[in-house]
């Protein structure tokens, strides 16, 4: 190692406290709400209404999960929040699935086989990114109406696989790019087709961004609460829309303690996947070159 | 039989003309090398025979087939490349054979084929690795070991040495030259290298600006250059061009001070670009054939010892040239030396076609 260019000890010393502190303040934004949540799961409703909503546990109890998860009260009906998490799980796993899938065997076409309109095409897909969703609102309506889909899963799969579309297309354009033309001549000259060079060769290189786009879209769809609730109702919704209609029950008695809860197990999916993948996350979105 | 037959073929990307008819008839068990500087279309070429491109006009024709609507796996063809597009996630072995997968060739004739490509390239320790962990030069064999095993009826080379350091080039430069003395088959190489070019090919051709301008056998080439372009583009260093004006049996060099007797019965009296190699430039003592070297004196310029030779700029007639002398020859910057000069193997041109005359 080499001390060139590196300034002098005090400066660097003061520049480092100075990116601790605006670090610490950054995280300590996200992480303190968080905090205030966790901790209020653990606390019963008495202790909250009596001292603050921020403080910590003077008893620790665990009932507000089991509340939350089984027999807490929504809507009128008394099992918890667990079946509008199986609800999202339904919608948020065969939804990833298929839009990563889709969106990889976009990417590739568009990445690396040249076809009339092709950059029209991308134009089109990514320009998806950009719409809001309350724009999309009506005409998916229409569009589940006309097909029967209405207030059903398998309405939210198709809409979160088709608005996926976009964003995996995109990453996974981006990431094929940089696959050497050469590659794919080779194998034009071994004599494979287009999915073949898809299953033996693009796709084995694909694992970094696959990561990438399962770990965006599972959050994101785990997360997304505009069409649970506008497009599902009562027992259909996913546990986001239900933890709404859960917060609205409560009008006599507060219950804080049991929200929490709700709200931490509700989040939990998408916390253990960034956990588990994130590294992978970080790693797959600075990789680009393939060699 | 003809191996590949080029028929006026024309590309065009966009409103550029990246070929612009190009004619070529290539005999079975030919070594043809494509040689040009960047951007002479000498890839397109290579890309529209493997059928990786469609020309814009124009036909191709291998083994006396029409192949333009055949795809390029059809083609019976194998190519190199110069990034060896070796497929990262397989290894040696799934590479070599992934061809003959998408054939459907059964397994038992598989593994035989992979086992004597193996043998015949030394890269049977290698098979079960992957791409990354192995060598450029091992990289290049495996590229190789993939072409040959299928046996095709050409083998297509688009620079396949340019990624190797400069002296494991020169052994797979020796080692490609004996394959082909081995196995026979049609190459087409293609490079910008014109060393490559003059100790590969049995016949070269030189391409510039989307047009062959000679293709002809290495020493035609080197001896006969058909124009400037060829004459200046092969050697290193190249040769020598100086506009001259001939009058009968002397052909008077750049402001008319020096003259060398030439052989141009019917030129009359006319300008000329002169063509000289440095080699036919040498030392006072050296011998070109039995005739008596004809000397001439010159300004010593600029010298660049190599070891095995040494080059020097010189000044005569008033036009730089380059030669080349013994390195033990000692000259001295600025000074006037005098200097041997070949005269047989002076090229005239004409200056506005830029053509050999």
């Amino acid at each position: 190692m080499s001390n060139a260019g590196v300034p002098p000890m005090r400066d660097r010393s003061w520049g480092r406290v100075a990116v601790y502190v605006v670090v610490w303040a950054l995280a300590a934004g996200y992480l303190v709400p968080f905090g205030v949540v966790l901790l209020n799961s653990f606390r019963t409703a008495e202790e909250i209404a009596q001292t603050s909503m921020i403080g910590w546990p003077t008893n620790w109890v665990f009932g507000n999960y089991t509340a939350a998860w089984a027999t807490y009260c929504i809507a009128q009906t008394c099992s918890g929040i667990h079946p509008y998490m199986w609800n999202s799980a339904l919608v948020t796993v065969p939804a990833t699935i298929l839009s990563t899938l889709l969106g990889a065997v976009a990417g590739y076409s568009i990445s690396l086989w040249r076809f009339r309109g092709d950059a029209w095409i991308f134009g089109l897909v990514t320009m998806g990114v950009f719409l809001p969703e309350q724009m999309r609102l009506i005409p998916w309506t229409i569009v589940l109406r006309d097909l029967g889909m209405t207030n059903t899963i398998a309405g939210l799969v198709m809409i979160h696989t088709i608005q996926g579309l976009s964003f995996t297309t995109l990453f996974c354009r981006n990431y094929y790019v940089a696959i050497p033309v050469d590659l794919m001549k080779a194998a034009r000259i071994d004599g494979a087709g287009f999915f073949r060079i898809f299953w033996r060769i693009v796709l084995p290189l694909s694992p970094p961004i696959l990561i990438v786009t399962v770990i965006w879209q599972f959050t994101h769809i785990w997360n997304e609460f505009l069409y649970g609730v506008t497009f599902t109702t009562g027992q259909q919704q996913p546990v986001t829309a239900a933890l709404i209609a859960l917060s609205a029950s409560v009008a006599d008695v507060p219950q804080h303690g049991i929200q929490s809860a709700a709200v931490v197990v509700a989040a939990l999916p998408t916390l253990l996947v960034y956990l588990f993948g994130g590294r992978y996350f970080v790693r797959g979105l600075t990789a680009g070159a393939v060699k | 039989m003809s191996a590949l037959m080029i028929r006026d073929l024309h590309k065009r990307f966009g409103s550029v003309d990246v070929l612009k008819g190009v004619n070529l008839d290539i005999e079975s068990g030919e070594f043809i090398v494509l040689v040009g500087p960047s951007g002479c279309g000498k890839s397109t070429l290579l890309n529209i025979v493997a059928g990786l491109e469609k020309p814009s006009g124009g036909t191709v024709e291998i083994g006396g087939r029409m192949v333009n609507d055949v795809a390029p796996s059809d083609r019976d063809i194998a190519m190199v490349f110069q990034s060896y597009a070796l497929y990262p996630s397989m290894t040696v072995r799934q590479n070599i054979t992934f061809g003959m997968e998408c054939r459907n060739v059964p397994r038992a004739a598989r593994d035989k084929a992979v086992e004597h490509v193996s043998k015949l390239l030394q890269i049977e320790p290698l098979l079960n690795r992957k791409p990354s962990q192995l060598s450029g030069g091992q990289r290049q064999r495996v590229a190789m070991g993939r072409a040959l095993v299928r046996d095709p009826l050409l083998f297509l080379f688009d620079e396949p040495l340019s990624n190797l350091d400069a002296k494991l080039r020169v052994e797979m430069r020796a080692e490609i030259k004996q394959l082909h003395a081995r196995i026979g088959t049609t190459i087409v190489y293609v490079t910008h290298d014109q060393v490559e070019a003059m100790t590969m090919a049995t016949r070269i051709a030189v391409m510039h600006q989307g047009e062959v301008q000679q293709f002809a056998d290495p020493e035609t080439i080197y001896n006969r250059p058909a124009n400037l372009f060829v004459a200046r583009f092969m050697g290193a260093p190249p040769m020598n061009t100086l506009p001259a004006r001939v009058d009968g049996g002397r052909v008077m060099l750049g402001d008319g001070s020096v003259g060398l007797p030439i052989d141009a019965v019917g030129l009359g009296a006319r300008d000329v670009v002169l063509g000289i190699r440095p080699e036919c430039i040498a030392e006072p003592g050296r011998r070109f054939g039995d005739a008596a070297p004809l000397i001439i004196k010159a300004h010593v310029e600029m010298i660049e010892p190599t070891g095995a030779e040494t080059i020097v700029t010189l000044r005569l007639a008033g036009e730089k040239m380059i030669g080349r002398v013994a390195p033990d020859v000692r000259l001295a910057l600025g000074s006037e030396a005098e200097f041997a000069i070949d005269v047989r193997k002076l090229c005239l041109f004409d200056p506005k076609t830029e053509r050999l005359i």
